[in-house]
């Protein structure tokens, strides 16, 4: 046990050796190696505990980097004219959702005439029909194998009824159906929760697209009533078209991004 | 309906109460043209004069059978009192179609105006170029390039011979129309944007030389735009002045986001403060606005020859639109409430207009003074009297928020600019929808229908300026 603060009362004494600040420095040199050769060899316990540490510590500099670089970085110019010019009366009115909303119905019009869309996804991975389906059998002696069981999410419109049990060729399980999507607006860089409205062309086969099937890169109707949007002459616009960015199946949800 | 017509007793009277003839035994298929060919004789005026009748502040549209006695309030027994308003001479055709789309803006369009005699035509844009546009041609005319940054409000002088803008960059500029340079350099001294600008009325200085720039920085400054310098400050306002007004008596009205509406003198000192309203007050009207916007031009397109009969007709139309009452005053807040003034004789507001269910974004009296429309962010435009303030319509269609409204000269029709891109005109007669103007690409911020009536430029996000004629 020190009887006093003896190191610092020496060095006060008589300085430190001559070649201190050399020893310093090549130590704090050789640090990150031993630090790197300690953290391949650690495990267990020991290495959940220095990982955590470590991820702290460098989401520490990596902050402390950006903030030094923001404070490096020129100003932007005070005279830029800034974009969204908007009158006297709508400035520092908080809530202005400033975005382009209006959509071009006739452009729309003509793209749907096509079955073409510019969407974010153009290519998506091919879904074959034993991935999608699974054999259900039926029959007394369960002979049959004509019944598929769909084993994707679907969509199923309010109206639908289904056939007799006996002659449903195509079973769309119930815990696989969605009735919302989160939809994100791309201009407006928000994200609402908006009920589909139907499934617009799924892109693996016409008949997935008959079926409901939604997988990614889906095209959906979902309908944007609670958005506002309104078309150039004037009238509420509800029903617009959104891609599935996400696999359904494994997120156990829809993402999808309005196409405008 | 029976086959004759019950006779009624009615008894003419005019808007201020004064009895016109005996009470006169009327059938009660009696059309309002009828009663018109009726007042005109009893007035023994040359040429007749159209007038609308209302019973009970009822307005007789068909005729008194149709549109008093079917409602059952009141009987062919009474006497009925019949109280007529003299409508404008002239009548403005409602604007029935786009005649041009003048595109030259780089960014979104923030103000338009018509000068006082309706000739020339100016915008101010978010590019921060002021245009002047030839009207005859429909083109462009003069890009006036000078201020920084977005230019949020443009106008006039009552003569027509210098415009004046102002901007995001702090500075007040003004503009020789007729070459479409600048007047001098910038006038300098707000410390934040300017919301709003308003010219000395022409008949009290003929030469309208003055001008009021409220800004955001909480003060009204006069500029004497000859001397090329600040007259006075006038500040006293707490919070950003929102609307600038120069009243027919020579005060200043200003209205700021500190809740209250503050009247100056004419040489600077604070006249009054009308506290009222809970929230920032938005916009502000007077009942004389239209005649001293528009100063000595008239409908009869009557040039003055000098400028001392120039300013002897504004004084002319200026008290003929006062009607030898008080200038009312009217503002809209945020508190979804107008309150209706009368300044001159109390601090207290004469009425409080509630109805609305979003904030008033902007409130209009008619030129003929007898009707408020108020535009709101609740999708409705209002219509209130204009002297108590009573709710008499509201006119529905618009989808989304209501910027701005803006009267014919005749106070028949009203048009409405629309966040939802359409512009509708709407009748006064039937309170209904007249013509639904769509044509915008997206939100309209501005509008304005010429004082004589024949033309409506607006203009907006999608940057181009449309004129729309009957």
């Amino acid at each position: 046990m020190p009887q006093n603060e003896y190191i610092e009362e020496s060095i006060r004494r008589h300085g430190r050796r001559m070649d201190h600040a050399e020893r310093k420095r090549k130590r704090e040199a050789r640090q990150v190696h031993k630090d790197a050769e300690f953290a391949q060899k650690v495990h267990g316990l020991k290495a959940k505990l220095y990982n955590k540490k470590r991820h702290s510590e460098k989401i520490q500099m990596k902050k402390t980097l950006k903030m030094h670089d923001e404070k490096n970085a020129k100003q932007k110019t005070d005279d830029a004219v800034p974009d969204g010019a908007v009158p006297a009366y709508l400035l520092d009115r908080e809530g202005q959702q400033r975005a382009k909303v209006l959509s071009n119905m006739l452009k729309q019009k003509r793209k749907e005439k096509a079955g073409k869309w510019n969407v974010p996804l153009p290519k998506v991975r091919g879904i074959a029909e034993d991935e999608m389906f699974k054999v259900v059998k039926t029959g007394k002696s369960k002979s049959k194998a004509w019944k598929r069981m769909v084993t994707k999410p679907t969509f199923v419109g309010d109206g639908f009824t289904r056939k007799p049990p006996k002659y449903e060729r195509f079973i769309r399980p119930m815990a696989l159906r969605y009735k919302k999507a989160n939809v994100t607006h791309p201009e407006l860089k928000a994200t609402f929760q908006l009920p589909i409205i139907g499934v617009k062309k799924n892109p693996q086969s016409p008949m997935y697209t008959q079926l409901g099937v939604l997988t990614k890169g889906t095209i959906i109707e979902v309908n944007v009533a609670e958005l506002g949007l309104v078309t150039t002459g004037g009238k509420v616009l509800w029903g617009k078209y959104a891609q599935i960015t996400n696999n359904p199946e494994n997120d156990g949800c829809i993402n999808a991004l309005l196409l405008v | 309906m029976p086959d004759a017509a019950p006779p009624i007793l009615a008894q003419f009277q005019s808007a201020d109460g004064q009895r016109t003839g005996p009470p006169l035994s009327l059938p009660s298929d009696v059309t309002p043209e009828q009663l018109t060919i009726l007042i005109n004789s009893f007035l023994s005026h040359d040429d007749p004069r159209p007038y609308s009748f209302y019973i009970d502040d009822t307005e007789i549209v068909h005729s008194v059978h149709a549109d008093i006695l079917s409602t059952a309030t009141r009987s062919t027994e009474d006497t009925l009192t019949i109280v007529y308003q003299p409508q404008a001479f002239f009548k403005v055709r409602a604007v029935t179609r786009c005649s041009t789309t003048m595109t030259g803006h780089t960014e979104a369009v923030l103000s338009v105006s018509f000068s006082p005699d309706g000739s020339q035509l100016a915008s101010g844009s978010g590019d921060t170029t002021v245009r002047i546009w030839d009207l005859t041609t429909e083109t462009p005319r003069y890009t006036c390039r000078g201020h920084a940054k977005w230019v949020l409000a443009i106008a006039w002088a009552p003569t027509g011979r210098v415009l004046a803008s102002g901007a995001m960059d702090n500075h007040v500029r003004l503009w020789d129309p007729a070459t479409g340079e600048a007047v001098g350099g910038p006038l300098t001294g707000h410390k934040a944007w300017i919301t709003s600008l308003a010219w000395e009325p022409l008949h009290i200085n003929p030469k309208g030389t003055r001008l009021a720039s409220s800004s955001k920085d909480g003060t009204v400054r006069v500029w004497d735009t000859t001397l090329r310098r600040c007259l006075f400050t006038l500040s006293g306002h707490t919070a950003a002045v929102t609307c600038v007004k120069w009243a027919g008596d020579g005060r200043i009205y200003s209205s700021s986001r500190d809740k209250t509406i503050k009247i100056w003198n004419p040489d600077g000192s604070l006249y009054k403060t009308l506290a009222g309203h809970a929230h920032w007050v938005n916009t502000l009207a007077l009942s004389t606005d239209f005649a001293l916007r528009t100063g000595a031009t008239d409908h009869t397109a009557r040039k003055p020859e000098s400028e001392e009969q120039a300013r002897e007709w504004a004084l002319e139309r200026y008290q003929a639109a006062r009607g030898g009452a008080p200038e009312r005053l009217i503002s809209g807040s945020d508190d979804f409430t107008m309150l209706l003034w009368d300044p001159q004789a109390s601090n207290k507001p004469v009425a409080k207009l509630c109805g609305h269910q979003k904030l008033v974004n902007h409130v209009s009296f008619s030129p003929d003074g007898r009707l408020i429309a108020s535009a709101s962010f609740d999708n409705s435009v209002k219509l209130w009297d204009g002297v108590t303030g009573k709710f008499l319509a509201s006119l529905r269609g618009h989808v989304a928020a209501v910027y701005q409204v803006c009267w014919s000269a005749d106070s028949r029709m009203l048009l409405s600019a629309s966040k939802d891109s359409t512009l509708k005109v709407w009748d006064l007669k039937t309170k209904k929808l007249k013509i639904e103007l769509p044509g915008h690409a997206d939100e309209v911020y501005a509008v304005d229908w010429s004082p004589g009536g024949d033309r409506v430029a607006s203009g907006g996000k999608d940057r181009v300026l449309k004129i729309w004629k009957h």
